[in-house]
């Protein structure tokens, strides 16, 4: 169920964080409590909206792991007094694109439209409706377990989804990190659930308000406001449990594939952790740079182990993971977990030189115009800055953050973050 | 599978990657429709879907004009160069397209286009192994390639400065390549695994492969672009050599640009680097048309899964003269009508309403080299058969033959085909596709707009003939996934034999 694009989407979003200066951004509250992110774009006669809560997957109630993910989903399968039917019906007449998203952290929903007057009013209408007034209906809900519950056994049988399961259950032991959405943990999922969990997490005072498009100032106030002043009336986030480090383990799991696919990490990092760029930056020499990274040198450019291989930090509220990943064909499994452990080790001796160390700050640096160059990008920024609470100065400050960064910060930062001791190996399909 | 394009790097893994953030902004539903990313790219999304008429004012369906903004330039070698200015960010997208694609190789050396594509990332005449990769780190940017059936193509996305460096490097790499017998032996081994991960342990995948082994007979469509397993042991640095130096070549390619550029900036660059390039001829290519298909195919593929997987695939026409030709727009709205949208039949009827899909898709691609299929696809929700799935499906396109579609049916495709046009101008990336996609399949990015307008032309009385012309048993290849369980499958090894 939430298996690569949740976390796809969170690493992505923690490393497209490069800057020069980019477009202005008005920060206000609105009268109901939500924080509202905004930038006026003109060029293109279109507006973006993203509501995002903390409200992902970290909040399931004990056992019932999936509640966050349906609350999400179910929040257009009826609304006010429309039905799923007319919902879907009334985006596709007005050429609007309603979405969503759950991930660890956080969930919500984006909204694109034209920007013409009565397009815009009716799409900001249909998010209003699915924002406060969702039904859950009892039939859709019943359906979408049971879609949900085929999901997880055919995705159960497949050696990547079974190897980045076992990984985050095994690196986030007894935290609501490393659990995930099981056949029984979905049994157990009932309406009230969703409405209680609805009631509690969707509130306005934690809801952060992204706009960019075709809007005035004015407009944009009007627009946070009426989105979210019907929304329930809640408290601040409640807490959620410390993340311990796991022990240092390697955990194999059987499976008739060619490939073994490979998983190394530990928990490591915070959204908010001082040392962000330095592990940005370090990342990126090790295995975050592409074909430029020393782990794609070491294995697949030397010895054509994998076709795929990446490291990556995936920061969040708590200690997000390190992972590193690849696959290769199974009988090179140990060989190419060698090659990994001494390119890793040797980072982590070492750090950088200072060659790679420059090379990665020009990556880093010159690309930010690319990073930004859209409303859809931008509008992602919006929304990490806003939830994680992140300076609005946040991509003006980037060039210099990273300009700073030196070899022996980055030495340091690795040694904080990334302990031998704790990293947990998942290998599937292994010899 | 018509759009199934093989990168030379997984975009899917890489936090850094370009389209992962295009993709941000598409539909994330708790099962996202499996059929639509996974297959068909759809044609609306790829390359039917531009970016000028303004809706805000209501354009005149009837004024399809020539795209504004965008130009071309011919170069005395045969090289064409083609333009589009994008002003809002100072970035710019590069785009290198070779019109040769898996469907030109030849039986024994499946594979070689795309082999040859990561060749092309190794080293030059003028740059050594590797320095490709860090010119356009350092300078910012982002670059891959890609090969379809139909063509490859190279790109990079980079801060507009450093344009003319990336024109220098892609002009060397098309005439200069070293490849090398001890760089191929390193890289096929990458080509492998690449093959193990999307298709030996995919068994969608190998469905899909499977249908096209059997919809095709005679048309090279019948090869998979990633190669057999087979070929690509047998493969050697001569077959890649030999590929590089029959297709290569400036007039069996073109350049787009899109971004913060002046289009004449950018031809006075092109005639400095590719320009220097001498041209040479084309092996001859034979049509190698299917012969007509007189009765209905069936395969099976066994692979360890737990729902059972089915894809149905009809012979229709694809498009050749854009005036002339009305069924393959006709075709494109059927697709919509099914699948387009959140509202289309199959999602509401079979995913929400009978409950008999787990997820169930349609796409049809009129822009091909080759022979055209439209498509159907879905998995069963548990409970229910993969027989039950394809009469599900049949009914619905039973449906469309006996009673047509509706008025408000037609509408929304025209306001999705609206939409989709205004959304595409925020990506420079979907606008560079657009043109190079239409380009690489032999039609005039000048009639982005002509083609727009004719989809919105469509009548549902054409809609529904196109519907009772093609859909018969007598041109359909249906293949299934049957399922094995995991604990009774043996591990499977790589047939790897050693190379000589």
């Amino acid at each position: 169920m939430k298996k690569l694009p949740p976390i796809l989407l969170v690493c992505f979003l923690a490393f497209i964080n490069a800057a020069h200066a980019g477009p202005r951004i008005e920060h206000w509250v609105a009268p109901s409590g939500a924080h509202v992110y905004f930038v006026e774009a003109r060029g293109l006669p279109i507006l973006d909206v993203a509501v995002d809560f903390p409200a992902g997957s970290i909040h399931d109630p004990a056992g019932k792991s999936g509640v966050a993910s349906f609350t999400r989903s179910l929040l257009d399968a009826g609304a006010g007094t429309l039905d799923e039917e007319q919902i879907s019906g009334k985006a596709v007449d007005i050429g609007a694109q309603l979405s969503g998203s759950t991930e660890h952290d956080r969930a919500g929903m984006t909204l694109r439209t034209l920007s013409l007057p009565n397009e815009r009013e009716a799409a900001l209408q249909l998010l209003l409706a699915v924002l406060a007034t969702p039904t859950f209906p009892d039939s859709v809900l019943a359906r979408e377990k049971a879609r949900s519950i085929a999901a997880i056994r055919d995705a159960d049988t497949k050696p990547d989804s079974i190897a980045a399961k076992r990984f985050a259950a095994a690196i986030y032991p007894n935290h609501p990190y490393g659990r995930q959405a099981t056949v029984e943990s979905v049994e157990r999922i009932g309406r009230a659930d969703l409405v209680a969990f609805h009631r509690d997490n969707y509130v306005a005072m934690r809801a952060v308000v992204s706009i960019i498009g075709d809007v005035s100032r004015a407009e944009a106030e009007a627009i946070a406001q009426r989105l979210t002043v019907a929304l329930p009336a809640g408290q601040a986030a409640s807490d959620v449990p410390p993340v311990s480090l796991p022990a240092r383990e390697v955990i194999k799991v059987a499976h008739p594939a060619t490939q073994a696919h490979i998983h190394i990490g530990a928990p490591a990092i915070a959204r908010t952790d001082p040392d962000y760029f330095a592990l940005l930056l370090g990342n990126y020499v090790l295995g975050g740079g592409g074909f430029v990274s020393r782990l794609m040198q070491e294995v697949r450019e030397k010895r054509g182990y994998a076709y795929s291989v990446h490291s990556y930090f995936s920061p969040r509220k708590l200690a997000g993971p390190f992972e590193i990943g690849l696959q290769t064909k199974r009988e090179k499994a140990d060989e190419a977990i060698k090659v990994v452990e001494a390119t890793l080790t040797g980072f982590l001796a070492k750090g950088p030189t200072a060659k790679e160390l420059a090379a990665a700050k020009k990556n880093l640096i010159d690309g930010q115009a690319l990073r930004i160059d859209s409303n859809a990008k931008m509008l992602g920024y919006l929304s990490l800055i806003g939830f994680y609470g992140l300076p609005l100065t946040y991509l003006d400050d980037f060039p210099g953050k990273i300009e700073a960064v030196t070899v022996a910060q980055i030495k340091a930062a690795f040694a904080r973050h990334v302990k031998p001791e704790h990293l947990v190996t998942v290998i599937v399909a292994g010899d | 599978m018509r759009n199934t394009k093989y990168f030379r790097n997984s975009f899917y893994q890489k936090p850094l990657a370009e389209l992962d953030y295009e993709n941000m902004t598409m539909k994330r539903r708790l099962f996202p429709a499996l059929a639509r990313t996974l297959l068909f790219g759809c044609l609306f999304a790829v390359s039917l879907a531009p970016t000028f008429a303004n809706p805000a004012h209501g354009s005149n369906p009837a004024a399809a004009s020539i795209p504004v903004g965008t130009f071309e330039q011919r170069l005395p070698n045969g090289l064409r160069v083609i333009v589009k200015e994008d002003h809002r960010a100072p970035t710019a997208v590069h785009m290198v397209w070779y019109r040769a694609g898996a469907m030109d190789e030849k039986d024994g050396t499946s594979g070689v286009a795309h082999v040859l594509e990561h060749m092309m990332f190794k080293g030059t005449k003028n740059h050594a192994t590797g320095e490709f990769n860090k010119i356009v780190a350092e300078a910012g940017g982002r670059d891959n390639a890609f090969t379809s059936l139909d063509y490859t193509a190279y790109f990079q996305i980079v801060p507009k400065r450093a344009l003319p460096q990336m024109m220098a490097l892609e002009a060397d790499r098309m005439a200069n390549l070293k490849l090398t017998a001890k760089e191929f032996e390193q890289e096929i081994k990458v080509v492998m695994e690449e093959r193990r991960l999307r298709t030996d342990d995919n068994p969608v995948a190998q469905v899909h492969e499977a249908l096209n082994a059997a919809a095709f007979r005679a048309h090279p469509y019948r090869r998979p672009i990633i190669g057999w397993m087979d070929d690509l042991e047998q493969m050697t640095d001569t077959d890649a050599r030999d590929w590089y130096r029959d297709w290569y070549t400036p007039g069996n390619a073109y350049v787009v640009v899109v971004g913060d550029v002046d289009h004449r900036e950018i031809f006075r660059l092109a005639e400095k680097t590719y320009g220097r390039i001498k041209s040479h001829g084309l092996p001859v290519r034979k049509p190698q048309n299917e012969p007509e298909q007189t009765g209905i195919k069936r395969v099976v593929v066994k692979a360890p899964a737990k729902l059972p997987y089915l894809i149905m695939g009809w012979k229709v026409p694809k498009l050749l003269d854009i005036d002339k030709d009305r069924e393959p727009y006709a075709l494109e709205v059927l697709s919509t009508v099914l699948d387009g949208h959140d509202a289309a039949r199959f999602a509401k009827n079979l995913v929400r309403g009978q409950k008999i899909a787990q997820s169930a898709g349609a796409g049809y691609g009129a822009m091909a080299r080759g022979e055209a299929l439209f498509l159907v696809d879905g998995k069963p929700v548990e409970g229910k058969t993969v027989a039950e799935l394809e009469a599900a499906l049949r009914a619905e396109i039973k449906r469309v033959q006996d009673e047509g579609v509706s008025v408000e049916e037609l509408a929304r495709v025209k306001t999705q085909t609206i939409a989709a046009q205004v959304y595409k101008r925020d990506s420079m990336m979907a606008q560079a596709m657009e043109i190079g996609a239409l380009e690489a399949v032999g039609q005039d990015w000048r009639n982005i707009d002509k083609l727009i307008e004719k989809i919105r032309g469509v009548t549902a009385e054409e809609v529904q003939a196109v519907a009772k012309k093609y859909f018969k048993d007598d041109t359909l290849t249906v293949a299934v996934l049957d399922p094995q369980p995991l604990d009774q499958a043996k591990p499977r090894r790589s047939t790897f034999t050693p190379r000589h």
